[in-house]
């Protein structure tokens, strides 16, 4: 017979467990039943008159070539802002990793942009790069570049990308500073031993080591780059010039609080959802087995 | 001892919650506004001088953000079933908000229940016809009116010898190429809210409808005309204005404000309600005249039409007699003449009413401040046609989107102004569709 351990105070767990579960549901399945709802209803401002429309709003969403425009300029913000930031922060955390003077200060320096939040950035880098009023915007527009991400598609893509990259570089760094210092130094006296340069201790050793790091913080940064830079994009561009910027949150964002048409907002919401559990499932399924642990 | 020094703090206690009790028979009324800034400050001394002026009811105004911002939150508010008394919503939602049935008091309904009268002639027409139902009856209560029009640094223009202010778009385009040729000014011409001033003022100045079944007003099944000749034209005209160097895209809705009071661009059109920020940021010398007009196409200007805000009564379960009973006091309030007077001179919206009007002109403010009646008289200046009524369409938020969406392609070259006003009726059309089968009851 096997022996279990029992609590013989059986209410007791559940008790401990309920507030967690209360939160759980309350913040996200009562939500998120919510918009799985209302995607399949077609609703007045108001919610006064509301019809029960079915795969309506979906169909409508995949037939808009502006949806599908909305698809393919997250793919590209989310590409660039997770390879920026993890590529500087890997940098940033190689060069703080050596042995050099006031290490400590250097890197509590590059800690600081984390504890900013993502709209206050945004209004950072507007003093960086507005072509009227910003320090750079001015220069660039002095020494004869037509900088004028107002109206230029591409520099207010680039403005973006660059404001959410910055954002998210510290906690990267973070990261990969930790596993950094995880590696044992024997390895790498080994390697040095061995005759290997740093160049080639980096990518056969250090880079292959990092793996688990690296692919944790790969799954964090396109996460981010879909749901966490609404602050930014907000403020910088609102999704312009002629929705160059518009990513999925933002369009989802701007369909029901400024457009007032929540049933598009919430069949967006729900393809979000979706595209998130795909992503989650494929890249703890198939790319979590070749990381090196 | 110790039982004294209970007994005191007892007393204490009870002085202390008997205090607010006397001032919590007041009743409190809820109201979210839109205006920032300056404008804002004075919306508050507003509040004050309601409150300080009776004892029973106390309004509490509150900062929502952007007009978009505080007419979805209140919506949102309302859906959650705990709105504000008030609400000040751009007239840009004005559709939205009639469509909304039970969630809205009308201002006629409120004031009869409360046995207040209040003329709606008292208002001025185009205030007043943008705010009422088809039969003439005020469902809103109109606020902060304004109208467009063109800002102009007199010091620039001076240095670039232009003379007198321009009044036709050709003018504007001869004044901008001498003030690019002088550097009189780093930029020439920019605008505020691209489609209220080049679209919805231009139309009515032009006496061309935006839309079909008079803009709206006829009907939910109205639809955009925005590929007749007049608009091409009129977007060719700005598209080739920035070609040349003469013409600054500042961005969407406000976001061109910060550009005349700076000094950046000579000219800008924009609210006249921006009066309250030039008077304080401007360092030379300014003016505010009626906006251009196309010469070849009308001959005279017609009259334009208002923007700004007007204040919604919103219904909750909740709510009392008395509460309503003190918003109707607070419209009644904001109407007397000399608050209206004293509303128009602080912030450079139009009188809401005649009498207010009446009296800022019998003081001769308008002698000692030349152009704060520019907008009045864009407005008052022309027999009213259908065209300068006002717009009533659903979705209007996303449509004026679409329209400075399709503008910015264009002046990034990506296309031609045939293409951008073709593209923008066609999304425009398929918003008033969606709102019309939302809202059809």
């Amino acid at each position: 017979m096997r022996r279990r351990v029992i609590f013989s105070e059986k209410g007791l767990p559940y008790l401990l467990l309920a507030p967690q579960l209360a939160i759980t549901f309350v913040f996200f399945f009562w939500p998120a039943g919510q918009a799985i709802w209302f995607s399949f209803l077609r609703q007045d401002a108001f919610g006064i008159r509301t019809v029960f429309v079915g795969l309506e709003n979906f169909v409508a969403l995949f037939e808009d070539p502006l949806y599908l425009g909305a698809i393919w300029t997250t793919v590209v913000f989310s590409f660039w802002v997770t390879l920026l930031s993890m590529a500087v922060a890997l940098g940033l955390a190689v060069a703080a990793d050596r042995h050099i003077r006031g290490a400590t200060t250097y890197k509590t320096l590059l800690i600081w942009p984390y504890a900013i939040a993502p709209a206050v950035a945004a209004v950072l880098w507007i003093f960086l790069v507005h072509p009227d009023i910003g320090v750079f915007g001015r220069l660039m527009n002095r020494i004869g570049i037509a900088w004028d991400y107002k109206l230029n598609g591409a520099q207010a893509m680039l403005v973006v990308i660059l404001a959410s990259a910055w954002n998210q570089i510290p906690y990267n760094f973070l990261f990969f500073l930790a596993g950094l210092q995880s590696i044992p130094r024997s390895v790498l006296e080994a390697a040095a031993i061995d005759g290997a340069g740093p160049q080639r201790r980096f990518w056969t050793v250090v880079f292959p080591l990092l793996s688990p790091t690296t692919f944790f913080l790969l799954v964090v940064n396109i996460v981010f780059a879909f749901f966490g830079t609404f602050g930014v994009i907000d403020a910088l561009t609102k999704g312009g010039p002629a929705k160059a910027t518009e990513t999925l949150i933002y369009k989802a964002y701007i369909d029901g609080r400024v457009n007032l048409d929540l049933g598009s907002s919430s069949a967006q919401s729900v393809v979000l959802m979706l595209a998130v559990i795909v992503l989650t499932a494929i890249q703890f399924r198939f790319i979590e087995r070749k990381v090196h642990y | 001892m110790h039982r004294r020094t209970l007994l005191a703090g007892a007393v204490l206690a009870l002085a202390v919650t008997a205090a607010p009790a006397s001032a919590q028979q007041r009743t409190e009324i809820q109201f979210w506004y839109a205006l920032g800034g300056a404008l804002g400050e004075i919306v508050q001394e507003q509040v004050k001088r309601f409150n300080e002026s009776q004892t029973r009811y106390t309004v509490t105004a509150t900062y929502k953000g952007s007009y978009v911002e505080t007419m979805t939150g209140a919506i949102a508010a309302w859906r959650a079933g705990n709105p504000p008394h008030i609400v000040q919503v751009f007239e840009v939602g004005t559709a939205t908000m009639m469509a909304a049935g039970p969630a809205i008091k009308p201002v006629h309904q409120l004031l009869a229940e409360a046995g207040i009268t209040l003329d709606p002639k008292q208002y001025l027409g185009g205030v007043r016809g943008y705010y009422s139902d088809t039969e003439g009856r005020l469902v809103s209560m109109p606020h902060n009116s304004s109208s467009a029009v063109m800002w102009v640094n007199l010091d620039a223009l001076e240095k670039a010898g232009v003379q007198g202010v321009p009044r036709t778009w050709r003018e504007v385009r001869a004044a901008a190429e001498k003030i690019k040729a002088t550097g009189a000014a780093p930029c020439a011409v920019t605008t505020a809210w691209p489609t209220w001033v080049m679209f919805e003022q231009q139309s009515a100045i032009h006496n061309v409808a935006m839309a079909s079944k008079a803009n709206g007003f006829g009907g939910l099944d109205t639809e955009l005309q925005l590929t007749q000749p007049f608009f091409i034209k009129h977007v060719q005209f700005l598209l080739d204005l920035q070609r040349d160097g003469l013409f600054k895209y500042a961005g969407r809705d406000s976001a061109g404000d910060a550009l005349f009071p700076s000094g950046e661009c000579a000219i800008s059109f924009n609210s006249s309600a921006g009066r309250a920020r030039i008077e304080r940021e401007a360092k030379f010398r300014w003016a505010s005249v009626p906006l251009p007009y196309h010469d070849d196409v009308v001959q005279s200007p017609g009259i334009g039409v208002i923007g700004g805000a007007s204040l919604w009564v919103l219904t909750a379960r909740n709510r009392t007699a008395e509460e309503y009973r003190g918003v109707a006091e607070f419209f009644r309030f904001i109407s007397r003449p000399e608050q209206d007077q004293w509303w128009h001179q602080m912030t450079g919206y139009v009188p809401i009413t005649l009498a207010g009007y009446e009296k800022a002109k019998a003081e001769g403010y308008y002698e000692k401040n030349p152009g704060a009646d520019a907008a009045i008289i864009q407005l008052s200046r022309a027999e009213p046609t259908p065209n300068s009524s006002g717009f009533r369409l659903g979705g209007f938020v996303e449509i004026r989107n679409i329209i400075q969406e399709e503008l910015e392609k264009a002046f990034q070259g990506q296309q031609t102004a045939q293409q951008a006003m073709e593209a923008a009726n066609r999304r425009g059309n398929a918003v008033l569709r969606a709102f019309e089968r939302a809202n059809r009851s």
